[in-house]
């Protein structure tokens, strides 16, 4: 039997809950791919199926006090952070009960006391958000870090190298954690880049750079480990590359015609569930018993949250002009 | 009472926020041992110290969005930005992010900052570093735009931008920092969104902010000479926008001249005389309202060319004349 060598911090039950919340995840959003194609939900999103493994993995060393940045494909990092597919889906479907009160979207779901500073519809906009919350922890002399992710397009913005100056200089307490899903919308990322590790960039700033398989739920828990430790000793930030795959296309108005069926075929081959699941059946951590009753428990949280969603209320019209300033 | 200048009062709202709550603190370019661009922030270092007077490198979007995100998790940053043209470059961490977050969390998490920033011509610094961009920034619901014209107003309003829960842009003008005024050395705090009237006067409205209501005085006080009664309304906040203020002078003058220091087209004036026109004003109006603002050109370099550009006294005069003349 392979022995699985995880950070202390990820117990047994632990690697178990994260199998399944892999899974919701996934079902989150294939769950609003069919109601968006269905027309169910309106205006526009953008999945990260294939990509689970980084917001799943990244989050499990993560506590309730540390906060993450997030991005316009966040639906991941939001359920991995602590948020409630329910919630998740009533904000999807534009309803009250969801954390926006339906008002923000899939852009824009946030859970600001769970430490979610928000998704963001803007490319490398939350970047210098979660350089300031690590600013906060440091000058208020707290404990928590800050995960900002963002992906391979966001590495080309300035407010990315201003960002990452500015946590290195000031040893600030934040992990940057670029997703390189191979694609900023329909452009590769080899042909906007001329270096071929992104993470080769953190260098130019002064910080340790890792590339790690964005696909492997071990590696980014691992390397997430090292990158908090490094944070919370205050030695600064730590750039992780995590190279991974997005299965669907940029949104959905996307037809791909920018890569091909084999490519794509590829990626899923390196389905990033399948392989912890593999990693915890060969460590004797889950049975494919165990797996497929994880599994339907998933899909039954997706259930209960469509249920959820689709029983709460409309906003009213009263509510256009509320919260737009304190 | 003490006179001190528009500068340190500014300077001096900062400090006794920052002695009471530790949450409070600057960053920006040069701020520290230089003391700002200005000479705004000199001394404070010596008194807070690096980490609460945080110099940044030229990184306008990056700090922008460092200020942005220490609001939203429990600070109360002021951005100094040096000067007000390079919130061109910091304009995605404000327009898309502080003024939007609250809205859309649904009422969560607040972004309370000020960005504190010098602008206006005058200083032969030419087209680059003189601008009045504030009308960019009353067009984003979710932002509060502060001008202050005095000494005093600048303490207050400071104070008030600081206390508030939502990002604030304070506009100070640069040919305004030497100016004096009394100012009480206690702290105190003049709310946003109220409007004080500068001069009395029964036949015409003079409507004008930052330097511009400087020289609106001065063309009262000439305008006096000749039995012309001016009445001088400085808005001090752009948004909150005191409307009621400036209906219930306009609906007594009958006349409103609107002026600012910013480019006329589709500068704050047009939003003011709009206001004007669609409220209950418009029915004591004997005259068109009058728009002055800049000319619709960069602000030039020659001393004679970046007068011509702003409107100066002799331009309020004239304005005022032929309103007169008309009815």
């Amino acid at each position: 039997m392979d022995r699985l060598i995880v950070p202390d911090k990820i117990t047994d039950n632990k690697l178990i809950n994260l199998y399944k919340q892999m899974w919701v995840i996934r079902f989150f959003e294939e769950k609003v791919d069919e109601y968006f194609a269905k027309g169910m939900i309106h205006g526009t999103t953008h999945l990260a199926i294939g990509q689970e493994a980084s917001a799943a993995g990244v989050c499990a060393l993560l506590d309730v006090e540390d906060k993450i940045t997030s991005t316009h494909r966040g639906h991941g990092h939001c359920i991995a952070k602590g948020a409630t597919a329910d919630k998740m889906m009533a904000e999807l479907f534009g309803r009250t009960t969801g954390y926006c009160k339906g008002k923000g979207g899939s852009m824009h779901i946030a859970d600001v006391d769970m430490g979610n500073l928000g998704a963001n519809g803007i490319v490398a906009g939350g970047i210098p958000l979660a350089v300031g919350s690590a600013l906060t922890a440091h000058m208020k002399k707290l404990n928590y870090v800050t995960v900002c992710f963002f992906g391979d397009g966001a590495t080309n913005e300035g407010s990315f190298h201003e960002a990452v100056n500015l946590a290195s200089i000031w040893k600030l307490p934040v992990i940057f954690v670029c997703e390189n899903n191979q694609y900023g919308m329909s452009s590769p990322v080899k042909e906007m880049v001329n270096v071929d590790n992104l993470a080769t960039r953190a260098q130019a700033y002064g910080i340790p750079g890792v590339v790690a398989d964005g696909n492997d739920m071990i590696e980014m828990m691992n390397v997430t480990d090292e990158a908090i430790k490094r944070a919370r000793r205050g030695e600064g930030p730590t750039f992780i590359e995590a190279k991974t795959y997005r299965w669907k296309g940029h949104s959905k108005s996307d037809t791909k015609k920018y890569r091909t069926l084999e490519e794509e075929k590829e990626w899923m081959r390196k389905d990033p569930i399948k392989r912890f699941k593999n990693d915890l059946m060969k460590a004797g951590f889950l049975t494919k018993e165990k797996a497929e009753k994880l599994q339907e428990e998933a899909k039954k949280v997706i259930e209960d949250a469509v249920k959820f969603a689709d029983e709460s209320p409309m906003p009213t019209l009263d509510d256009l002009l509320t919260d737009v300033y304190a | 009472m003490r006179e001190i200048t528009y500068l340190e009062a500014v300077r001096e709202a900062m400090s006794q926020e920052m002695r009471v709550n530790n949450d409070v603190f600057i960053l920006g370019e040069d701020i520290g041992v230089y003391g700002g661009a200005f000479g705004v922030t000199s001394g404070m270092i010596e008194e807070f110290g690096p980490e609460r007077v945080r110099d940044t490198p030229i990184s306008e979007a990056g700090i922008a969005g460092t200020a942005v995100g220490s609001a939203l998790t429990g600070m109360r940053p002021i951005l100094d930005l040096q000067f007000s043209d390079f919130i061109t470059i910091a304009m995605d961490q404000i327009v898309n992010q502080a003024a939007k977050i609250r809205y859309m969390y649904g009422g969560k998490g607040m972004v309370p900052m000020v960005v504190r920033t010098p602008s206006g011509s005058g200083t032969g610094a030419a087209a680059q570093h003189s601008q009045s961009l504030e009308a960019w920034v009353t067009h984003i619901p979710g932002l509060k735009v502060v001008q202050p014209s005095t000494a005093y107003d600048a303490k207050g309003l400071l104070k008030a931008a600081i206390d508030d829960d939502n990002p604030v842009i304070f506009y100070e003008h640069k040919l305004l920092y030497k100016t004096s005024s009394h100012v009480p050395e206690d702290t105190y705090s003049i709310p946003l969104g109220k409007a004080d009237v500068k001069r009395e006067g029964s036949d015409v409205t003079i409507v004008a902010t930052a330097i511009m209501v400087h020289r609106a005085l001065e063309a009262a006080m000439e305008l006096a000479k000749e039995g012309i009664d001016v009445e001088v309304i400085d808005p001090r906040t752009l948004v909150p926008l005191d409307e009621e203020a400036i209906i219930t002078s306009v609906s007594k003058t009958g006349r409103v001249v609107v002026v600012h220091e910013a480019v006329k087209r589709g500068g704050y004036g047009a939003e003011i005389a709009s206001m004007i026109a669609e409220s209950e004003a418009f029915d004591y109006l004997v005259a068109p309202i009058k728009r002055l603002g800049a000319a619709p050109s960069p602000v030039p370099y020659h001393p004679e060319l970046e007068k011509a550009h702003v409107p100066q006294v002799p331009n309020i005069i004239q304005a005022v004349k032929e309103m007169l003349k008309r009815a």
